[in-house]
């Protein structure tokens, strides 16, 4: 414990927990969504799809966050938006033609990557690297943080609407189609925020596991939204803590620490555990049991 | 008082030009309770969806207080069918007729004690005081019917508009909810509710609507509800399952 305490007295260090801490709380909080909407496929496949943005951005431009931010974003707008138009012009449903997409796309960035200026890890990309955040990308992770927070809150109730029955939503004045986009916007910003910390592979756990344990544990939305914030946050710094008290890779550690959390809630929630099916409990009505065993 | 009317004027919507509902025209007036019946594929849930707006026409109208229905938000409630719902969505039923009002508040505006008031008074009009913070799984149908009912009741809504309100429920379950439509109607709102049960269509509804892909008929159920329209409604081949 000591060698951590020490450790914080390096400046990467308190950048590391830093970065953690927002990105945790932004791809919590967004969690929320991404979950309900039952967006963790087109999560999955925007995580891949970044890849030949991102190379593309190098090629020209550098290792420069902004270059990387609009490769990344310019990527996953074709992949999303273009799944879209394939499956609204052709009888292919969209989730298959997002697979068929963001797969070229992956393998599209693999290609572009052999013509980097300088040799860019492909792990890099997959699992981050926390320990080297830059003061420029705790700038984009700020920028993005506020913009997603500051976003969903306003947008909260419309969100919640169609979120909970699109149809219905339209018929109260939602504009469902720009809700929807908006959401994978979003996505993809917390992605690009997750690049250099964690990794897009791993940003997919920190976008659904901390919504998907508190949505095991209460019923209220309120909850989800900032539970999952916090468990973000939470998890976040907890696993950077283990991988450095450990010397284990940080991305992997914080994942894996969200995924514990998440398996506990899977076995011991209250309200639908896994035990709860098998703890006999008590009868609902004391009053009729007991008339029932007098009887 | 003078009542209101749901006018739909020549009214024909289709889908990837084929259409499902051909020219109809209607003239329903507040304070009924109308059973909408046809065979499957009659064109049901796209005369709700256009009327609330959620679907465009090719041609005509859908007129209430002199406005087209889908501008005129919030005098129309959708209530979808219970299959439709995910309920296991995170929200209880409090939360749920809560939402009725965001249509009247802006979207970051707080709760004022009138809105809460409203929301109370929807709660107790649909008997559900007693389970407000009950997650919405955890209610029986007819108590989960009673709970958008009381979300329409909150949003204030004149016309409602109900999608198989009554599949799956018990017979008690179906009484106590025919019930409590038709006192929703005689304060003046408009119920259409699509229905699959023929038998007790009498029991519950003043009005019938016969539709497959146009309007067959259109009255009270003591004149309209009679083995011919019934027979001409369910035999008659309908329009949009031609090949194109």
């Amino acid at each position: 414990m000591s060698r951590i305490i020490e450790l914080f007295h390096h400046t990467f260090i308190q950048r590391a927990f830093l970065a953690c801490a927002l990105i945790g709380f932004t791809n919590g909080f967004l969690s929320a969504f991404i979950v309900l909407r039952r967006l963790a496929l087109m999560a999955d496949a925007l995580s891949h799809a970044l890849l030949p943005g991102v190379a593309v951005g190098i090629i020209l431009f550098g290792f420069a966050p902004i270059s990387l931010f609009i490769g990344a974003v310019t990527a996953a707008l074709m992949v999303g938006l273009g799944a879209e138009v394939i499956s609204r012009s052709s009888r292919v449903k969209e989730e298959t033609a997002l697979a068929i997409l963001y797969t070229v796309a992956f393998s599209a960035g693999i290609i572009f990557l052999q013509f980097a200026p300088v040799r860019v890890d492909i792990d890099h990309y997959l699992f981050g690297n926390i320990l080297g955040v830059s003061n420029s990308d705790l700038w984009l992770t700020y920028g993005i943080s506020f913009i997603t927070i500051a976003t969903l809150v306003l947008l909260q109730r419309p969100l919640f609407l169609m979120l909970f029955d699109q149809s219905v939503a339209a018929t109260q004045g939602v504009n469902v189609r720009a809700l929807n986009y908006l959401l994978v916007t979003l996505l993809v910003l917390a992605m690009i925020s997750s690049l250099q910390a964690v990794g897009v592979i791993l940003a997919l756990g920190l976008l659904v596991a901390p919504a998907a344990t508190v949505y095991l544990l209460s019923d209220s939305c309120t909850a989800l939204f900032w539970g999952g914030g916090f468990l973000g946050l939470f998890g976040s710094c907890a696993g950077l803590g283990l991988s450095l008290w450990l010397n284990l890779p940080a991305g992997a550690c914080i994942v894996l620490f969200l995924g514990l959390m998440f398996c506990l809630a899977y076995i011991f929630s209250p309200r639908y555990g896994l035990l709860k099916h098998f703890i006999k409990r008590g009868h609902y009505h004391k009053e009729s049991l007991a008339r029932w065993k007098t009887e | 008082m003078s009542i209101h009317h749901l006018r739909i004027n020549d009214l024909t919507v289709s889908y990837n030009r084929v259409p499902a509902l051909h020219h109809i025209n209607l003239e329903i007036g507040c304070g009924h309770c109308v059973a909408l019946l046809g065979p499957n594929g009659a064109g049901k849930t796209t005369f709700f969806k256009t009327v609330v707006g959620l679907l465009k026409p090719d041609s005509g109208s859908v007129t209430f207080h002199e406005h087209q229905t889908g501008r005129n938000l919030g005098d129309v409630a959708y209530l979808p069918q219970r299959e439709n719902v995910d309920w296991d969505f995170p929200i209880t039923v409090r939360g749920l007729v809560e939402m009725g009002c965001y249509l009247r508040l802006s979207w970051w505006r707080k709760f004022s004690d009138a809105d809460h008031s409203n929301v109370e008074s929807a709660l107790k009009a649909m008997h559900l005081e007693d389970l407000a913070d009950r997650q919405i799984s955890a209610l029986s149908g007819g108590q989960q019917q009673r709970a958008f009912l009381a979300r329409a009741l909150a949003q204030k809504a004149h016309i409602f508009l109900f999608d198989e309100p009554f599949a799956g429920l018990d017979k008690f379950s179906q009484e106590s909810l025919g019930q409590t439509i038709k006192e929703i109607a005689q304060k003046g709102n408009l119920v259409i509710a699509s229905h699959h049960d023929l038998k007790n269509v009498p029991d519950f509804f003043d009005q019938v609507i016969f539709l497959n892909g146009e309007l067959i008929a259109y009255g009270d159920t003591t004149s309209v509800f009679n083995a011919e329209n019934i027979a001409q409604t369910f035999s008659t081949s309908v329009f949009s399952g031609v090949t194109v």
